[in-house]
Order: C-alpha cells, then structure tokens, then sequence
C-alpha cells in the first residue's frame, strides 16, 4: 500500500487508454506520454499496459507501507527519496516506511511512477484510465487526494530481480538504484529543441496561403487555459479562404483544429471524440512524447512530413522499443 | 457509392461517405459500421462513426508485422482492406430501434421553456406539443458519453444558445440549440436552453452498451408528470 501525504498539482492513475467506446461518445484518456509510461511499467518488470501514476509539474508525497519496486520516467521533477535525490529513467528499490516526494521541476511537464505488479485499480470499460470529466476510471475517476491509500498488485515472476539484486544490503538505506538506465536514445526527447513534425490536416488547403505559412514557420505558444484534454496555441491567426461549416467528425490524440477565433487547438489524451472545427494539421504520433513534456508558455514550431514517412518512423521506433524491451528483459535473469 | 478515403494522422484511417448531414449517406456509415462490428478485423482498434464519415483506428505496428515487407505502408494495406470490407456491405434497409424517452417539461426540469416559447412567440404548451410531435433520428454519439446528435427537430421552436453557459447542466436534461435538439447524458457545463428533464440513465459505465441510445435509433419523447418523473427516477436507483 500506498499512502498520499500530498496530492501535489494532478496526479492520475493511466494506463494506455480505453478503447473500443469512442462511438458510444467515451474519450480514450491514457497516459499523455505514452513513452514514459511504458518504458517505466517496462523497467519494474510489468506489461507496458500496466496502470501507472501520472504526476504533473508539482509532483505529490507518497509514504510506502511496504517494500516496492518502482522507476520514474518521463520528465526530472526532482524524485527524493527520504531526502535524497534519485535517478529518473532506472529500477529502484524502495524500503517500506520511505518517503518519496518531489522538488522544483527541472526538466519536462510530467514523469510516470510504476510499480511492479502495477497500480490496482477497478478497471471501467477494460481500462484503468482516469476520466476525469465523467468521473471514471482511475481512483475513484478523479485526481489524487490527500490520505488516498493505493494498492498496488502482486509482482510476477521477474521482479525477482529486485529481491536478490537491488534491495539495500544496509538496514538504514531506504532504497538503492540499479546500475544502469535507459539509454539516452529513449529519453532524450524531453528536451524541447526541435519543431514538431505534423501532417497535413483534412482541411489544410482551404486555410488561406499566409495562414498555411504561419503554421509552418511562425511559433505558437502554448496558452496556460491548457490541459490534458489540449494545448491551445497563440500565434499567428489562422483564418480558411472561405467560410465553411465543417461537418463533425472523429478526431484523435495530435489533431491540431482552428475553431473560428484563429487560435489553434492542438487535442490530447483526453480529446473530445469528434470535432466539428477545420483540421490544418496532425502530428507525427512519434512526436507526441515530445509534446506531453512541453509546458503552458512554452513555444511550439512545426514542420511538415509527409504521411508515409510519419508512418514509418513510427513503425521503426516501435521496433526500437521492442529491443529496449528484451535488453531489459536480460536484466530480469 | 461515392466515397473516398483518407489518411487520419498515422494510426488511424476516415471514410467519407459524401459531404452533407442527411439520412440516406447517415444510414451508409451505419451500414459499413454495422459490418466492421460483425466482421471485427484484427488489425482495427475501434470504429467512430459520425454524420458522414466512418473513422477507423488501426494498429499500423500489427499490420507490419502480418505484412513481413517493409514496401507496402501499413495505412495503403488498411485501405485495401477496407475497400474489401465496404464492398461486402450490404446495403438492406434495416430500420433501426425507436426508443421513447420519457420527459418531465418545464418548471424548475425545463427552466428554459418559457424563453424558447416567447424567443418564438408561441404558449409553452406549444413548444412542448412541438417537440413531442418530432421524427427523430441519432445521427451520431459525440462531445459526452452517450450524447446524441438528434436530428429531426421542428424548426419553429429553434432557439440560440445561452449568452451565459451554465457552469452545470444536471444529467438527463433535454435542451434546445439552435436547430437541435439534444439529452445531456452526464452533469457537464453547458449553453443549450433547457426544456424538460427525463429520468433515463443515457450512460452508464457497467452497461453492456453503456450508451442508451446508438446511431441508427429513431426517438420518441413523451410527455411525463413530475410523479412519473421522480417514480421512474427511483425505479432506476
């Protein structure tokens, strides 16, 4: 068990989202970084599935009732344990009574807390996602609250690991790191030092020529009315050649849409199911992570790719992330 | 048939069934949707269909992977299939399910039915009268869990949006925007004019299908005391 000492800014119990309700009207939700999320459910031995706690900016306290074994991954909100600083991106080994909590946030918007057998939560609709708006999914289907206790579930086979190798020989430690982390590969991505590759969206020729060059070239900051429902952007204004109802239809998690103030709506994790505003633009699913790390005054720049060539730098990186997944599964043996 | 298809970001495809909000091209993304439900192909995540569009999520790692090539892009390999699956798609009428929803109208159910009577110049029992008579049809499920996009309203008691949206809307309240007429499914913020109230739970999250109403369905409202309301409402605790 977990007890919460302190909330901190939104902390959510995701997973990777629940789908198969959108036609019925229910958003995926799941985790805003996807990369973070698995990678941390990866390094504590679970399925990349597994129910995480998504911790945003200003990070919660968490008093551990029983020995566990966690990882941090995502953004570096400055992770202690009982005082001292720890690793982001690696196993840990946590003593019961330790105290984990959080500092200035140094780099990235959010960080993933996994633990080894997952955090147990009732699943609604087969997911474990937080709803926040209907409240559902997730603890109780809203953000942490002080004195909320956590489950979390039996560890299988290879945490193992933890036991014989990671667990602090000295009584007085309460935790230690394992020697070796993610490669930089996989986590340099929260650095914000490259523009954002987006398609072109169904409505992009009807935007007016400036309209398409500003999107393309100018930066938009993000507005601080954002959240994980999606980043509003101030810049430029967007305007079409000619007024158009747009019919509603699907939208999904990087769909950037114009409603008519010409401020563009770049939709996240917890996205509306449909949109009836123009579409100028979607971004590259392999630059979501990147996105979920970027925060409210942030500047944001775009550049185009192609559709074919989203798809396959998505398809080479999730063969990436199997390697990184039997490189870690050797670390299990 | 004239439908096209497009590419939605790198995860997901959109069949467009031809521009424009009417039963027929309706009842043609109902019919392919109905045929990717039965067919459920491994390869789709999930299905969201809209007016006049059918979207559909796939897993382009898991096409890849069936496809051993590393030629063919996972989305052309989808498309094909879809063209397939659509081509299979029979296009007998079937008559969708009507549902009657009962609704408790005006008073503190409806406190907007008096500014749609006068917004319209008619009594409130003809607004009430007005939107009983409807032939309605769900178009879509979108914006909140279970929430309709009814179509089929009577013109003549369309009025706009609240100037004020009110920061709460209790569940089940029937309102007015514009030309539409809708159910709000879950408590939410909302500037629909509300007209009545009904005790039917439109969501529920443990329901097989937790969304009452689907695509497809033909709605009646029928008119309920605030005793049948608050009986009915206590039925379904």
């Amino acid at each position: 068990m977990i007890s919460v000492l302190k909330p901190g800014l939104m902390t959510t119990i995701q997973d990777l989202g629940r789908y198969g309700y959108q036609k019925d009207g229910v958003i995926v939700s799941g985790a805003m970084d996807h990369q973070a999320h698995r990678i941390a459910n990866l390094l504590v031995g679970n399925s990349d599935e597994a129910a995480t706690m998504e911790i945003t900016l200003m990070g919660p306290v968490l008093e551990f009732q029983q020995d566990a074994f966690i990882a941090i991954c995502g953004g570096n909100l400055t992770p202690m344990i009982d005082g001292d600083s720890v690793s982001t991106w690696k196993p840990l080994y946590i003593k019961k009574g330790s105290e984990l909590r959080f500092g200035q946030p140094k780099k990235g918007f959010r960080c993933y807390l996994s633990i080894s057998g997952g955090f147990q939560v009732e699943k609604v609709m087969g997911s474990s996602s937080t709803y926040l708006r209907a409240n559902m999914g997730g603890f109780d289907g809203r953000i942490l609250e002080k004195g909320d206790q956590l489950r979390f579930g039996v560890p299988g086979s290879q945490p193992q690991y933890s036991n014989e190798q990671l667990k602090p020989a000295d009584k007085a430690t309460s935790f230690n790191e394992a020697s070796w982390f993610v490669g930089p590969e996989f986590t340099n991505y929260t650095k914000n030092d490259q523009p954002i590759r987006v398609m072109q969206g169904r409505e992009f020729d009807l935007f007016t020529e400036q309209s398409k060059e500003h999107f393309l070239k100018d930066a938009f900051k993000i507005d601080s009315k954002s959240d994980r429902m999606g980043y509003r952007l101030n810049g430029a204004a967007l305007s079409l050649k000619n007024k158009k109802d747009i019919i509603s239809e699907a939208v999904t998690f990087g769909t950037i849409q114009v409603p008519p103030d010409g401020n563009p709506i770049l939709l996240l994790a917890d996205h509306q199911t449909t949109g009836g505003y123009p579409k100028i633009g979607q971004v590259a699913s392999v630059d979501l992570p990147r996105i979920a790390q970027m925060r409210p005054g942030e500047k944001i720049n775009f550049t185009p790719i192609t559709h074919e060539e989203a798809q396959r730098l998505l398809l080479e990186k999730e063969n990436h992330f199997k390697q990184l997944q039997r490189g870690i599964a050797t670390k299990f043996r | 048939m004239n439908i096209s298809i497009h590419p939605l970001g790198d995860q997901a495809l959109l069949i467009d069934f031809g521009e424009a909000i009417n039963e027929e091209t309706n009842q043609q993304v109902r019919q392919a949707a109905a045929h990717l439900e039965k067919q459920k192909p491994d390869w789709m995540i999930e299905y969201i269909p809209a007016f006049s569009t059918l979207t559909i999520l796939y897993n382009p790692y898991y096409i890849a992977k069936q496809l051993r090539s590393q030629e063919l892009l996972p989305y052309e390999w989808a498309r094909t299939k879809v063209l397939d699956l659509l081509s299979q798609t029979s296009s007998h009428h079937s008559e969708g399910r009507t549902i009657e929803i009962p609704v408790c109208y005006g008073g503190e159910w409806g406190p907007d039915l008096s500014f749609v009577a006068s917004h319209n110049s008619m009594s409130e029992e003809e607004v009430i009268d007005a939107h009983m008579k409807g032939d309605y049809l769900v178009y879509m499920i979108g914006f909140a869990p279970g929430f309709p996009y009814i179509g089929g309203m009577d013109k003549k008691i369309a009025a706009p949006r609240r100037d004020d949206p009110r920061l709460s809307i209790p569940s089940g309240s029937v309102g007015i925007a514009g030309e539409q007429t809708g159910v709000y499914p879950i408590e939410t913020p909302g500037g629909w004019q509300l007209i009545g109230r009904t005790p039917l739970k439109l969501f529920e999250p443990d329901r097989e299908s937790p969304s009452l109403l689907q695509a497809g369905d033909r709605i009646h409202f029928k008119r309920i005391s605030e005793a049948e309301y608050s009986r009915l409402k206590e039925e379904d605790q």
